[in-house]
């Protein structure tokens, strides 16, 4: 059933129960998000950018976490949207190595598109700086992982899982400690990866590299 | 660092192996039979590990995943002296922090590591109750109060002190 609701003034028509965060972006609407994959079932509203504003609603909400109706009112672009947007970077910020001009994601990065189009600098002012060690993993024998560009979104091992049905990463630790490690038990279960390295196309940022000869 | 399993090490690991093998393979099973497996060996190597993962067949990821999370699980042997560090409110702002980076830089290992000899290993803990003394660390199961980077060093010749001292004891007991 195809429904009609209205977004920052437009009116849009969607399939009943579609994810508002896919909507929005199909019709050319931004909105921040660095952890949603279309199709992956559950999204894991991990990284708190999606937000909007529903009316009738008080709270802004993740837009990868509604399925739209009929008659459905959103705002994406109101003060309180841009301020939790804004946190939610500036925190992402504060726990970067932001080095970008020694970054291969650099200028196809989502961090740097998301500062630009939220007016943050890269550099978090008001906020130490929390980095972890090593900073480098070099564990996987084909892929590097820079724990201090990871933005924790989950992506890469959702993929994986969903191309193989179980996957070498997983998330390891807690709190500030969470990083993304690879715990495959010889060299030979790893060598699958090689060839399929879905997880690095799919990172958003610089944080998984393909180890090159 | 990666410990090389000792020789008891072994024996208990195959013990645990005959063991569990009875045990239930449900996944829910997963915190209970790595908490015996702990028990039994004190940490968890990778060894067991693997046989956890093996015999409740799910990845091994999954299980590293799990036991990470969870402050009491821990990958490396308690050494013969375990330092543990408070960081509970009162030593953290009295610079437990301060006192946990001397301990490393001096054993050179990191905290949740033990030297290579398994003689020292290092961890944080939550407060031990002398929030009067903070910061405070403990050596086995002595508290030293009002640490500072320079009594670090101090500990550790009073430790040496004491090996050499029950050295000598075993060494005249031996010869009586
Ligand atoms: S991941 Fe992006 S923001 Fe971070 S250093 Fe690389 S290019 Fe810069
Ligand atoms: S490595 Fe990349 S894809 Fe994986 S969680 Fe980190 S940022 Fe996301
Ligand atoms: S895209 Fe919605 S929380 Fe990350
Ligand atoms: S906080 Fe360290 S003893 Fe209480």
């Amino acid at each position: 059933m195809t429904v009609t609701l209205t977004v920052d003034g437009k009116a849009l028509q969607a399939e009943a129960g579609s994810n508002l965060l896919e909507v929005c972006l199909e019709n050319g609407i931004t909105v921040p998000n660095l952890c949603h994959l279309p199709g992956l079932e559950p999204p894991p509203a991990a990284c708190r950018l999606c937000f909007v504003e529903l009316e009738g609603i008080d709270a802004p909400v993740t837009s990868c976490t509604v399925p739209v109706s009929d008659g459905m009112v959103v705002h994406t672009d109101t003060d309180r949207v841009r301020r939790l947007q804004r946190s939610a970077l500036r925190f992402l910020l504060s726990v970067h190595d932001v080095d970008c001009k020694n970054c291969h994601a650099n200028h196809h990065c989502a961090l740097q598109d998301l500062a630009r189009f939220l007016k943050v600098g890269l550099k978090p002012r008001g906020l130490s700086i929390i980095l972890k060690e090593p900073e480098v993993d070099d564990d996987h024998p084909f892929i590097r992982h820079y724990p201090n560009r990871c933005v924790l979104c989950e992506r890469c091992l959702r993929t994986c899982h969903d191309r193989h049905g179980h996957s070498p990463l997983a998330l390891s630790g807690r709190g500030f400690d969470t990083v993304i490690r690879c715990f495959a038990d010889t060299p030979e279960d790893a060598q699958p990866c090689q060839s399929c390295a879905a997880c690095v196309d799919v990172c958003p940022v610089g944080a998984l590299v393909l180890k090159t000869g | 660092m990666e410990e090389k399993l000792t020789p008891e090490e072994s024996a208990i690991l195959e013990e645990l192996r005959q063991s569990i093998r009875g045990d239930d393979s449900q996944r829910s099973r997963l915190i209970p039979i790595l908490q015996k497996v702990q028990e039994r060996l004190g940490y968890l190597p990778p060894e067991a590990v693997k046989m956890v993962a093996d015999h409740l067949a799910v990845p091994l990821s999954e299980v590293y995943s799990v036991a990470t999370f969870y402050n009491q699980f821990r990958f490396h042997p308690p050494g013969k002296y375990p330092i543990k560090v408070c960081m509970g409110t009162a030593c953290h702002v009295r610079g437990g922090e301060i006192i946990l980076e001397n301990f490393e830089r001096k054993l050179e290992i990191k905290e949740g590591e033990t030297t290579e000899d398994r003689e020292f290993s290092i961890e944080r803990v939550a407060c031990v109750g002398c929030c009067a003394l903070a910061p405070v660390a403990l050596v086995g199961e002595t508290v030293h109060g009002h640490m500072a980077p320079s009594k670090v060093e101090g500990l550790f010749t009073r430790i040496q002190v004491q090996k050499e001292i029950e050295e000598k004891r075993r060494k005249k007991d031996g010869s009586e």
